[in-house]
């Protein structure tokens, strides 16, 4: 049976977070469909990735170390990726839904001539039979992902073409090691022979990543806070909260000018604007100046002691009520009824 | 003077960001025709690159290709309004139900038809399919580099390109050979506005099916006024492989959609009491806003 593999990006020696959950989920399925978990890692002074990476349950990590292969760059990356997965012929691939994921996945999809799915908020392996056809798929990847502005949920398919690729952002899997002592092996590439040398015609001239980033813009879920959240303590609940769900925590002005929060976070006309799929207000009055920085999101909740306070006019579930008792709640429900 | 043939690829798109009670229809499919289609906002950055490129080398020419339905001639229209030199309206039903691939091996076919080309700017993503996909899989069908998350073109020379790149942690300046692919950010500068002449001049710029359904004699105005002509391009216009277009040519099948959109803003008014904060997680849950 041929595998699951995933696309590891390295950032100094580091494996990304995003990657590291797509092994996680990469295992899952792995296990569902009765195969291996394979992982690809390019880059440059990769001697210890193998130890970061095998642990989540790798049965082979393919490495391509060479100087040139750091920074990420679109042609060579794309060169090896796509010439392994002709010799490795994988069902399924996963790549983070990042820069560079949504960068390398497209092009090597095109390159396979084999189906990707954007940014899927949930993997699961399912069947499909076509009518049309009057043929039974078994075990085909259902790729889950919210399109036109997170109003709608599409479950899609690769029926015929393979590899099943898809895309995942950061924070949407959990990551969990499977065992510290697991026994994968690593094979090194002999890179030359993936790329050549009219693959590296960019030249990178600057180049600033920053380490560890508030992206309350990029998440699908935001939990802000206001005036009334009262206490840094219950703040620290906000945290949770984001922390279980995948989210960022956000803020108003208010709760940023009385220390709560963070400048970065503040949402709003003087401050950023974000369109999460779920935006959770708690003890945010709704001014106008804060509205015009999220009544874009798909989906509002509103927990606020005052029933008529203003935002609860845009929000799709009023939850009347103090934050500090509302929030646990939420933690302990979400908890027992995920999976 | 250095003159760039720069082809900017731009797509309409259902104003998603827009969304009312009544967007959805009851099986839960887009009703489209209560939410207006409009210039996908980042192809609306990636035209402004070009035309910041067109004002340092007037002799450049930028054309706008875009695939879609016979409306989709707005797009057109829309770029000639603030500076572009023309436009090609790719449309027939072969294309219907295409996937990123099927989308892009067609608009990949049209481009090869096109001449020599310095470069393709395309928006990062479109606000409908959402999937970033296009820009790099055309870039991959033509055989050329792709540029992806262009903030800014700082300088272009003979055979380069020097951009600024925002990436989601950082940025990069990277130096690129033409010909080559660019997909642009909306984090970069908004489009310049409509220019009041070129409305007056251009609004009456047409497809042949356009003239047709108001009944114009489209020879007379074409050769009176060429620049008015909007080019259609059909699926017999161009080479294709039957194969790869369309719902056939698309190895992404959707299977299933599901509305998300509450209806209405009614909102649910719940108390903190236990079950009813339970019955809340389970409901989004199921609807995957979480979890
Ligand atoms: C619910 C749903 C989910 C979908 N999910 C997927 C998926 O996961 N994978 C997949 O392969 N397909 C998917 N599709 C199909 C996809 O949306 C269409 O193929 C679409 O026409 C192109 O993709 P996009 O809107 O995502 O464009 P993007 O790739 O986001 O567009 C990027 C840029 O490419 C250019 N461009 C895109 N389309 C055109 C055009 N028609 N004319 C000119 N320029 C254009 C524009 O510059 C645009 O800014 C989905 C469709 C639906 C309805
Ligand atoms: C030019 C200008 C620009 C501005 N820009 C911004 C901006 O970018 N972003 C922004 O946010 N604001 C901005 N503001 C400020 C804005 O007008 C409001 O003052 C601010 O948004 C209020 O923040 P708040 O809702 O957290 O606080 P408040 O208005 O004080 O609201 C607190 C809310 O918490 C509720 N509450 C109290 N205790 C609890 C509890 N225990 N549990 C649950 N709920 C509770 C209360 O009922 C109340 O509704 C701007 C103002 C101006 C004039």
């Amino acid at each position: 049976m041929s595998s699951v593999f995933v696309y590891c990006e390295i950032e100094d020696g580091q494996v990304a977070d995003v990657s590291q959950e797509l092994l996680t989920k990469g295992r899952t399925l792995a296990n569902e469909l009765k195969c291996k978990l394979e992982a690809i890692a390019i880059g440059s002074k990769l001697d210890k990735v193998g130890d970061q990476i095998i642990p989540y349950g790798v049965d082979t990590l393919y490495i391509a170390d060479d100087e040139r292969l750091f920074p990420y760059q679109t042609l060579p990356h794309t060169s090896i990726v796509v010439n392994l997965f002709k010799e490795q012929k994988p069902q399924i691939a996963l790549m983070g839904a990042s820069s560079i994921g949504r960068d390398l996945g497209p092009r090597v999809s095109s390159a396979l001539h084999s189906g990707l799915t954007a940014d899927c908020t949930s993997l699961v392996i399912g069947d499909h039979y076509d009518k049309k056809q009057d043929k039974n798929y078994e075990n085909l990847l259902y790729q889950i992902r919210p399109a036109f502005g997170g109003n709608i949920i599409a479950t899609i398919i690769n029926p015929d073409c393979r590899p099943q690729m898809a895309t995942v952002r950061e924070g949407v899997m959990k990551k969990e090691i499977l065992d510290p002592k697991y026994k994968g092996k690593v094979v090194k590439l002999d890179v030359a022979k993936y790329v050549s040398d009219e693959d590296f015609v960019v030249e990178i001239i600057e180049r600033h990543m920053e380490k560890s980033k508030v992206n309350v813009k990029g998440a699908p879920i935001v939990v802000a806070g206001g005036y009334g959240v009262g206490s840094k303590e219950n703040f620290k609940l906000l945290y949770d909260l984001a922390e279980v769900l995948g989210g960022e925590v956000g803020a108003s002005r208010a709760a940023v000018d009385s220390g709560l929060a963070g400048h970065e976070r503040q949402i709003g006309q003087t401050g950023i604007t974000v369109r999460p799929k779920l935006y959770i207000a708690c003890g945010i009055s709704g001014q106008i100046q804060h509205r015009a920085g999220m009544e874009e999101s798909a989906q509002i909740i509103a927990i606020n002691t005052d029933p008529e306070a203003p935002i609860n006019s845009i929000a799709d579930y009023v939850i009347t009520g103090d934050v500090a008792e509302v929030i646990p709640k939420m933690i302990k429900y979400y908890k027992k009824n995920s999976k | 003077m250095k003159a760039y043939n720069i082809i900017v690829l731009a797509k309409q798109v259902p104003d998603t960001r827009n969304v009312g009670k009544d967007a959805m229809k009851a099986d839960g499919t887009i009703n489209r025709a209560v939410l207006p289609a409009i210039f996908n906002p980042e192809d609306l950055n990636a035209l402004e690159q070009a035309l910041r490129i067109k004002d340092q080398f007037p002799e450049s020419k930028i054309n706008i290709l875009t695939m879609g339905p016979g409306r989709a001639a707005d797009i057109i229209r829309e770029g000639l309004y603030r500076g572009a030199d023309g436009g090609i309206l790719l449309t027939d039903r072969a294309f219907a139900g295409s996937d990123t691939l099927a989308t892009s091996y067609a608009i990949g076919q049209a481009l090869k038809k096109m001449g020599k080309i310095d470069m393709i700017i395309a928006g990062r993503q479109a606000i409908d399919g959402d999937t970033a996909q296009v820009g790099p899989q055309v870039a991959e069908k033509l055989g050329m580099l792709q540029i992806t998350y262009v903030e800014e073109v700082l300088e272009v020379t003979d055979k380069t390109v020097t951009v600024k790149r925002r990436l989601e942690n950082g940025v990069e300046t990277a130096k690129c050979p033409m010909p080559l692919v660019m997909t642009v950010n909306g984090s970069a500068p908004d489009c310049r506005a409509r220019n009041a002449k070129r409305i007056m001049k251009f609004k009456k710029a047409r497809t042949v099916t356009e003239l047709q359904k108001e009944n114009e004699d489209y020879t007379a105005l074409y050769n009176e006024h060429p620049d008015l002509m909007i080019q259609e391009w059909t699926v017999n216009d161009i080479e294709t492989d039957a194969s790869q277009l369309g719902l056939t040519g698309s190895p992404t099948k959707v299977k299933t959609v599901e509305n998300v959109v509450l209806q209405a803003k009614d909102s649910k008014i719940i108390s903190a009491a236990d079950d009813e904060i339970e019955a809340m997680m389970v409901e989004l849950i199921k609807s995957h806003t979480i979890g």
